[in-house]
């Protein structure tokens, strides 16, 4: 069964960066956090509570798919979420504004957007179980 | 310094607001980062015949060629020449500043001169402006935080890096001399004064931006395969257990049970009190989360609920205070302060004006001593009469060293070692060096490591831990052990890594480490580099000032009972001796 990421434990996030950088240097081969599918904000600086910004895996139709002009985001057959084909991808931006919740990033060397690819990396390195990998019809 | 062995340092010069970029090729083979460039470049920019305050000297921060890309490496380390002691001075911070550091494009940041006004540094990558902080004055640290914060715009990896109102300069005095720099409100570079230094150069903060995207290392599957392992190591062994837990607390406790918990000016070792204070107490009643510094999994900043009632008919306030054991001891056991929400009052007073808590609090120990023998009087220190255990005292006294007006408070701002000098009782100062001591009171090997350490910190050798372990306990394996301890963690700390990782990164690991980012060094040239570092700091110390002298040693070390018994100055002495003859040998440059 397919899974999608989601971050249903975040009062217990300590604010360590390890899932960016897992993300960064497991997909987008960077050390670098901002390159990143998952981002981990402080709201309200650092008194304040921490927050991921995710992929929250839209159901049909999907919004970025559904302004993908090529074939480079297509639905995820058999659950949420898209799939995405980098060698497909114009460049051309329309995903990042069409992505309800603006968490698609954009990597400025590669000039392609930063996408969650559901492959469970950032939950793998959070050491409080803030993330879960969950699976969903 | 990240996959090649070139050191990119920035220089800002305060004075003509200029600044530049330098790359140098000849540090890291000998000196790598952290520590050992930090120190490198000091002795290279020092003015050795210049007060630590006087513009000319510089500020050195310096990461290291793991910083953030490994776990548990976090660490900022500042060089600099101490206000306090007038010696070498070498602070560390966590946080996010080596991380933005990392991301901005530095390994290394030096300050030089005085800006006329009240400035703040904004380095956003290659951009860096100095801008006005008039309206900054005298503003403490979490609202100097927060209103540069508002005022950073876009993505990016950053820090806040500032000075309470106690490092500022004011009409007629300089900052208080153990006024230390908060980085990100949780952690600091705390001993030695470094927020003097920065008031002096009129630097009230500094924000640091890291955009950049940076490569993996070539070897990258080498890399992903170290990197899961020493996580591995970091999360699921006991290495790093205690500091995940109860965090540093945890002391306090056993400490007490030893009799090596510092009470009452180190009248004696144990506080009837400790229970209350313990990291047990604090994490069952106070503690509410834990926080991390950039790229460490383990989350040892334990952040507390201080909530207070303001006026009747239920009303509360609250604020958030993180805690350590070197805090708890400073303004708890220390002062006889044996009640939670005192001690987190007393450590937030502190913070928030931008105060080492550790210096802070053995003033404040040693002035009530001195109170009490009639030493000095309270009409001297705005009318406050501080008594054992009383924070409401406490917190008047913290407020009147901040403001410094009264004479008394004057001296304190000054270290009680310098205001001893002044009004007599240096018998009975809770410090070695010009420095108050840390949280623990365990044997020769703590005294000895305090004096002798670079730092004369607790941090610079487990002389607490050798105390607690070493058998047969003989002056030439203490002093041997002292030594050797530093000379360890002068690698890790010239990696920048952690100290509370050091049960992970052994030198082995060290090498591993380094090997799959492109970087080959064994574990025997480490081991060389950190011993060449050690003795070479040694004579940048003594080039500063410094001497390994028994007159250092206050008359109160030798008569408060430790576990290992009552201390022998003669004992003292011939360790020294035996100091001496190592110095003696020591490789010279």
């Amino acid at each position: 069964m397919p899974k999608i990421l989601t971050a249903p434990r975040m009062a217990r996030c300590i604010g360590c960066d390890s899932c960016m950088l897992a993300c960064a240097r497991m997909i987008y081969r960077s050390i670098s956090p901002h390159k990143s599918a998952i981002q981990i904000r402080s709201r309200g600086g650092v008194m304040g509570r921490l927050v991921a910004d995710i992929c929250t895996a839209c159901a049909e139709p999907v919004p970025c798919v559904e302004v993908c002009p090529t074939e480079a985001l297509t639905t995820r057959v058999g659950s949420r979420g898209m799939v995405y084909r980098k060698a497909e991808c114009i460049s051309c931006h329309k995903c990042v504004e069409a992505c309800p919740v603006q968490v698609i990033g954009w990597d400025q060397e590669e000039d392609k957007p930063i996408v969650c690819l559901f492959c469970g990396q950032c939950a793998r390195f959070c050491p409080h179980d803030c993330l879960e990998m969950v699976e969903v019809e | 310094m990240l996959h090649d062995e070139l050191v990119r340092i920035l220089h800002i010069d305060l004075t003509a607001g200029e600044t530049r970029v330098e790359e140098r090729t000849d540090l890291f083979q000998d000196y790598m980062g952290g520590t050992g460039v930090a120190m490198r470049l000091l002795d290279e920019l020092v003015h050795d015949d210049r007060d630590p305050l006087d513009p000319v000297q510089p500020v050195i921060m310096a990461i290291g060629p793991l910083t953030t890309i490994f776990p548990v490496v976090t660490k900022a380390v500042a060089t600099f020449r101490s206000p306090l002691t007038g010696e070498y001075g070498e602070s560390h911070a966590g946080g996010q500043f080596a991380a933005a550091l990392r991301y901005a494009g530095y390994d290394v940041l030096v300050l030089t001169g005085a800006a006329e006004r009240l400035v703040y540094l904004m380095i956003d990558g290659e951009s860096i402006e100095i801008r006005p902080a008039d309206a900054l004055v005298g503003m403490d640290v979490v609202e100097t935080g927060r209103v540069i914060r508002d005022r950073i715009e876009g993505a990016g990896h950053r820090s806040i890096v500032r000075i309470g109102p106690a490092g500022e300069v004011r009409p007629g005095r300089a900052g208080i001399r153990y006024a230390n720099v908060n980085v990100d409100t949780f952690r600091h570079f705390g001993r030695l004064g470094l927020g003097a230094v920065l008031g002096s150069k009129n630097l009230k903060a500094m924000a640091v931006i890291g955009r950049q995207h940076l490569d993996l290392p070539k070897d990258s599957r080498l890399y992903k395969k170290t990197y899961a392992e020493v996580y591995d190591r970091v999360l699921h062994t006991d290495a790093m257990k205690k500091y995940h837990e109860l965090g540093t607390p945890a002391n306090v406790f056993p400490l007490n049970e030893l009799g090596a918990l510092p009470t009452y000016n180190l009248r004696q070792g144990f506080f009837g009190e400790a229970d209350q204070i313990s990291g047990e107490a604090f994490a069952e009643n106070e503690l509410i989360t834990k926080r991390a510094c950039a790229g460490c999994q383990i989350g040892c900043i334990h952040v507390a609920l201080y909530r207070r009632p303001f006026a009747p008919g239920w009303e509360y306030e609250s604020t958030l205070v993180a805690y350590d054991h070197e805090l708890v001891y400073a303004v708890g056991s220390l002062l006889g302060v044996g009640d939670r929400p005192d001690v987190l009052r007393l450590i937030e007073d502190i913070d928030k004006a931008g105060m080492d808590t550790i210096s802070c609090g053995t003033a404040l120990a040693w002035a009530t001593e001195a109170m009490e023998r009639g030493i000095i009087q309270p009409t001297q220190f705005d009318g406050i009469d501080l008594r054992w255990g009383d924070a409401e005292r406490y917190a008047q006294g913290i407020a009147a060293i901040v403001r410094g007006e009264a004479e008394v408070a004057r001296w304190l701002g000054q270290g009680e070692v310098q205001a001893a000098r002044h009004y007599g009782g240096l018998e009975f100062v809770a410090a070695v060096g010009g420095q108050g001591i840390s949280g623990y009171w365990t044997g020769y090997a703590h005294v000895l490591g305090h004096l002798l350490g670079a730092r004369h910190s607790h941090l610079d050798n487990g002389g607490y831990a050798i105390d607690q372990k070493l058998e047969p306990y003989t002056d030439e394996a203490i002093i041997d052990g002292i030594i050797a301890d530093e000379a360890e963690r002068i690698v890790q700390t010239s990696t920048a890594i952690c100290l509370f990782a050091r049960g992970v990164y052994d030198l082995e690991t060290i090498s591993q480490a380094l090997g799959s980012v492109g970087i080959q060094r064994s574990r025997g040239q480490l081991q060389a580099m950190g011993e060449r570092i050690y003795w070479e700091r040694v004579r940048l110390r003594e080039r500063l000032g410094f001497q390994a002298q028994l007159s250092d040693v206050p008359r109160r070390f030798f008569e408060t009972p430790t576990p290992r018994g009552q201390l022998d100055p003669q004992r003292v002495a011939h360790m020294l001796k035996i100091y001496q003859a190592r110095r003696a040998a020591a490789p010279a440059q």
